[in-house]
């Protein structure tokens, strides 16, 4: 369980960073700053002045119109992908590729029957968790999650589902593995990955499914490679950091024994390598199940269908019991890759490898002759779900007493923070908040920073989006700023009280795992569609990693000065303000990090439920079939996590602080 | 075949991850290395990309029909589905996706037909009258209307408010803390037909046009409101099978006459009622045989896809059950649509 919490937040790019910046070592030089309230007391007074005296927004002149131009790149691509050699010759190759190997596995899947695949699947666990009585938690959760899409009624859906990330998880590993080599090995190449990683992560999935759709064509060739975008930076990463991570001695002993570079790599990195490399494979496995909803709407059924069919169809019972599935998959694939990571190279021995091989050819000669997953045991869970959440929105969407419903707070939140923020915001002159950003990030972190995030500020600007960049940063911030307040909250509690962590950690799981698509309708039904649901539902997204990490920094303070602050009489308020705070700091930092990345990840969901702007440019981009449109927008979402992501990141990140484990 | 790019990216961090003491000719035999799998690499490229990929396609008794995602058009599919399999026994495959995608599918013949379709011109100029891809297959016989509707019980008040001239009278009824000072104006999903904003712009009328994003929210905003009798103005359209649990009343705006909608900016005058259409990808027009002749000839009336939608949506029955209860209570009209022998 321990080591299967500690790899959750399935946002990578940051697991990386957590280690860096809670060991952070101060820089021995950094260019002196102006004082922090100097510059706050310039501000304040420039900014105003600014605002009423020049007119705010970003001017004509310096924007480019990237759309026409895109758009006549789809009509290109439609006119020649089927007489180009480009696509006779490679492109199509690919896709062909995609749709047979997922075929295959499918096929393979259903000719085993479901009593094959459990069998195989608990066996494998059981290896996987070093065989013996260590295999049996391991192997018991994958039986009973694989029986638990069964039961649900929903076996054939999975197993369609598990043949498109079986591939694709394959294929990300693959790709993942090669290069996070190429970055653990050259610092060039570790340059050069680093933006394109981050790129590939903050970059919504919707904004690249069109053009992908053009080019490939509709399902499964479009939807493995959006999921193998997305879920190989966290197997890079790992790599890399495993393999920049290995004990110098080692390597220094191996090549005095006379070793080349690639037996080295071979006998001593990668082996030493072995546990960053099992946790890249259960970040990849998060990820890619994290796509099955997306991967859906060109077309790649499975569970994701099954989800995208309930919110058609406004059915939320339906939609969360195939989102359950989803869930039990994860469930199941997470604890496999987790004991195996966990195992540390032990082998497992001849027995336990006997075992698990008779016990997978028993399931395979047995699957194939039982058929279908007998209907008779299904329980539908959809009604009751449906029932409870009817009677959750009546009771609390309007005239409840005292607190006055979720409508009323979603009016006043619009009315009284929204709507001033983003009109504050778009009243400011261009030049006048560039440079409010820029001190700021270069207040909380070095001037380098400030110069990224004015320059990726300035980008939305000249690519025409400068109100709307606003309009969803305002958004953004509303969103963070209720995600951090109840998250450090929450993660206090959780640090001081066993049982409550306890509690939350199936909640915080099943949260992060869950598609979004499923909770947006109720969402709606709450806040009515419109800014605050868009919040609503980026909050509830990103508030389980912003717990775990405050939980985390806050526990890892030691006992030993707990204890002493607590004999020299400090109240529990007191201790957790004079003592835990400041010493979490770096972690609590990260976890505001956390809390911006994962926020701006679901800018397009709030797309969906009325949050305007980027986010719903991004949907209108796939669904409208404006290639121009959604690409701008997306490049925008990511110009504004970029320029976010600097403002908060404390400033002791050097390039090789960033790997250091 | 995704090997190539890989082994670059192997080789390249091979190089530069060589320490500068390392003795010469230990890094030559690395260079011949490298070489060695580059050349290995664009032989296994050459060979396997030797042959042109097949561009789609499927056999012939194989029918792919897009399912969209409302219910009164996913019951054409079903429908249909259901007698090409049991009456003129082909196998149909049915793909859920976004209308967008799936008029890209059509033209690469991964979709053999689109049932329902509202008007994308964009979609026919670039498949249709462009790579000439898609050909129309007749009328679906639905006529679809959009227009702006507000609540019975709210029209039942203030008679008046179904004459757009009144609308600026009522707009603080409609005000809401996302519209600010001006009535809101819910809209509908982003894919779909729509000229409001120029609507409420050259109309003078003083509201705000919110974006309700998905059909889907767009839906559960709607029934939450009218559940709530809150008052509201939205876009909206028949057929659509929620009109048998909402009763919403339409606000008139100045008729349509041809040619008004030409230009989508100076638009000032109500949708035109649209006959929906049919679209097949061309080689199966052509070479569809039966299936492609059923498909063209497969034509009902508002009333018939209502009652089959009210069967899916209200009653709770599966698309394929609803179809099937259909297909044997109407015989007399799907009969005309198989082909002649």
């Amino acid at each position: 369980m321990s080591a299967a919490t500690t790899s959750r937040p399935p946002v990578g790019g940051d697991s990386t960073r957590a280690p860096a910046a809670v060991t952070g070592r101060r820089p021995a030089w950094r260019p002196t700053r102006p004082a922090t309230p100097l510059v706050l007391l310039v501000l304040a007074a420039l900014l105003p002045t600014a605002a009423l005296l020049a007119d705010g927004g970003w001017p004509q002149a310096l924007s480019l119109d990237l759309a026409p131009g895109l758009d006549t790149f789809a009509d290109w691509v439609v006119d020649n992908r089927e007489t180009h050699p480009v696509f006779l010759y490679f492109l199509l190759h690919l896709s062909n590729a995609a749709t047979d190997s997922v075929a295959w596995v499918h096929d393979l899947l259903t000719a085993t029957g479901w009593a094959g695949v459990l069998t195989v699947a608990t066996a494998l666990a059981w290896y996987a968790g070093g065989a013996g009585r260590r295999g049996a938690g391991p192997a018991l959760v994958a039986l009973g999650s694989l029986a638990g899409c069964g039961l649900l009624g929903l076996w054939e859906q999975a197993t369609e589902t598990l043949a498109l990330m079986l591939v694709s998880v394959a294929v990300a590993c693959v790709a993942g593995l090669l290069l996070g080599l190429a970055g653990g090995l050259s610092d060039t190449a570790q340059r050069i990955l680093r933006p394109v990683l981050d790129t590939m992560q903050v970059l919504p999935s919707f904004a690249y499914l069109l053009p992908l759709v053009l080019v490939f064509g509709i399902g499964t060739p479009s939807a493995l490679i959006t999921t193998v975008i997305y879920a190989a930076p966290p197997m890079v990463r790992m790599t890399t950091l495993g393999l920049r991570g290995a004990d110098p001695a080692v390597l220094e002993a191996s090549r005095s024994l006379g070793a080349t570079g690639l037996q080295r790599l071979w006998s001593a990195r990668l082996p030493m390598a072995r546990p960053q490399l099992f946790l890249g494979l259960n970040q990849t496995v998060m990820m890619a199940l994290s796509m099955v909803v997306i991967a859906s709407v060109v077309g790649a059924g499975g569970l994701g269908e099954s989800v995208y069919q309930a919110l058609r169809t406004r059915d939320f019972g339906h939609g969360l019991t195939a989102g359950l599935a989803i869930v039990l998959i994860a469930v199941w694939l997470d604890r496999t890759t987790a004991a195996a990571g966990a195992r540390g190279g032990v082998p497992v021995g001849r027995r336990g490898t006997g075992i698990a091989l008779v016990a997978s050819g028993a399931g395979l000669l047995l699957g194939p002759n039982l058929g279908d997953w007998p209907e008779a045991v299904t329980v539908d869970i959809a009604a009751p779900l449906n029932s409870a959440v009817d009677w959750l929105v009546g009771a609390v969407y309007q005239d409840v007493p005292v607190l006055g419903g979720t409508s009323v707070w979603a009016g006043n939140i619009t009315s009284w923070v929204l709507n001033p923020l983003n009109n504050g915001l778009q009243a400011l002159p261009w030049w006048s908040l560039l440079l409010l950003v820029g001190a700021v990030a270069w207040l909380v972190g070095t001037w380098r920073g400030a110069l990224t995030a004015v320059l990726a500020l300035a980008a939305t600007g000249v690519l025409g989006i400068w109100s709307k960049a606003l309009y969803t940063l305002s958004q953004v911030l509303v969103a963070v700023a209720l995600t951090l307040v109840l998250g450090f909250a929450i993660g206090i509690l959780a640090a001081r009280v066993r049982a409550v962590e306890r509690l939350l950690r199936p909640v915080f799981d099943a949260m992060q795992t869950l598609p979004q698509f499923i909770y947006l309708i109720p969402v709606v039904q709450l806040f009515n569609a419109g800014r605050v649901a868009a919040i609503t539902a980026a909050a509830v997204y990103a508030l389980p990693a912003v717990v775990r990490v405050t939980t985390q920094g806050l526990k890892q303070v030691s006992p030993a000065t707990m204890e002493v602050s607590r004999s020299l009489g400090a109240t529990t308020w007191q201790q957790i303000r004079d003592v835990q705070w400041p010493l979490a700091r770096p972690a609590l930092l990260v976890a505001a990090n956390q809390g911006v990345v994962l926020v701006l990840a679901v800018v397009v969901i709030g797309g969906l439920v009325g949050g305007g702007a980027l986010g719903f440019d991004v949907v209108k981009g796939l669904t409208a079939g404006e290639l121009g449109t959604g690409l701008v927008a997306g490049a925008g979402i990511v110009c504004l996590g970029l320029a976010l992501d600097k403002l908060t990141q404390p400033a002791d990140r050097t390039p090789s602080a960033d790997l250091r484990h | 075949m995704s090997t190539p790019a890989y082994e670059d990216h192997r080789t390249d961090a091979a190089r530069t991850g060589r320490v500068p003491s390392d003795p010469r000719p230990r890094t030559r035999s690395r260079r011949t290395r490298t070489a060695l799998a580059a050349a290995g690499a664009l032989a296994l490229l050459t060979v396997s990309a030797c042959g042109a990929a097949k561009t789609g396609g499927g056999d012939s008794r194989t029918v792919n029909l897009h399912t969209p995602s409302w219910v009164g058009a996913e019951v054409n599919t079903a429908v249909a589905a259901y007698l090409l399999e049991h009456e003129l026994g082909y196998e149909v495959r049915t793909r859920q996706m976004d209308e967008t995608p799936a008029w890209d599918a059509m033209s690469q013949g991964k979709v053999d037909a689109i049932l329902e379709d509202w008007g994308h011109p964009q979609e026919e100029k670039r498949y249709v009258q462009g790579n000439k891809s898609v050909v129309p297959a007749g009328e679906l016989g639905v006529t679809g209307h959009i227009g702006w509707f507000v609540p019975k019980y709210l029209a039942d008040q203030k008679p008046d408010i179904t004459d757009y001239r009144n609308l600026n009278k009522y707009a603080d009824l409609f005000r809401t803390p996302e519209s600010g000072d001006k009535g809101q104006f819910i809209k509908g999903d982003p894919s779909y037909v729509s000229y409001d904003n120029a609507l409420i712009k050259n109309l003078g009328l003083n509201y705000k046009p919110i974006e309700a994003g998905a059909e889907a929210t767009h839906l559960a905003q709607l029934e939450q409101l009218y559940k709530n009798k809150k008052p509201f103005l939205t876009y909206w359209w028949t057929p659509q099978w929620m009109n048998a649990t909402v009763d919403l009343v339409e606000v008139e705006l100045p008729p349509y006459k041809e040619g008004c909608d030409a230009d989508e900016k100076a638009v000032a005058c109500a949708y035109p009622d649209v006959p929906l259409k049919k679209w097949m990808n061309a080689d199966f027009a052509k070479e569809g045989g039966d299936a492609a002749e059923f498909l063209k000839n497969f034509h009902w009336t508002t009333e018939q896809q209502n009652l089959v939608a009210k069967y899916v949506a209200a009653d709770g029955m599966t698309a394929e059950q609803a179809a099937e209860k259909w297909v044997k209570e109407n015989e007399a009209t799907w009969k005309a649509w198989l082909p002649k022998k």
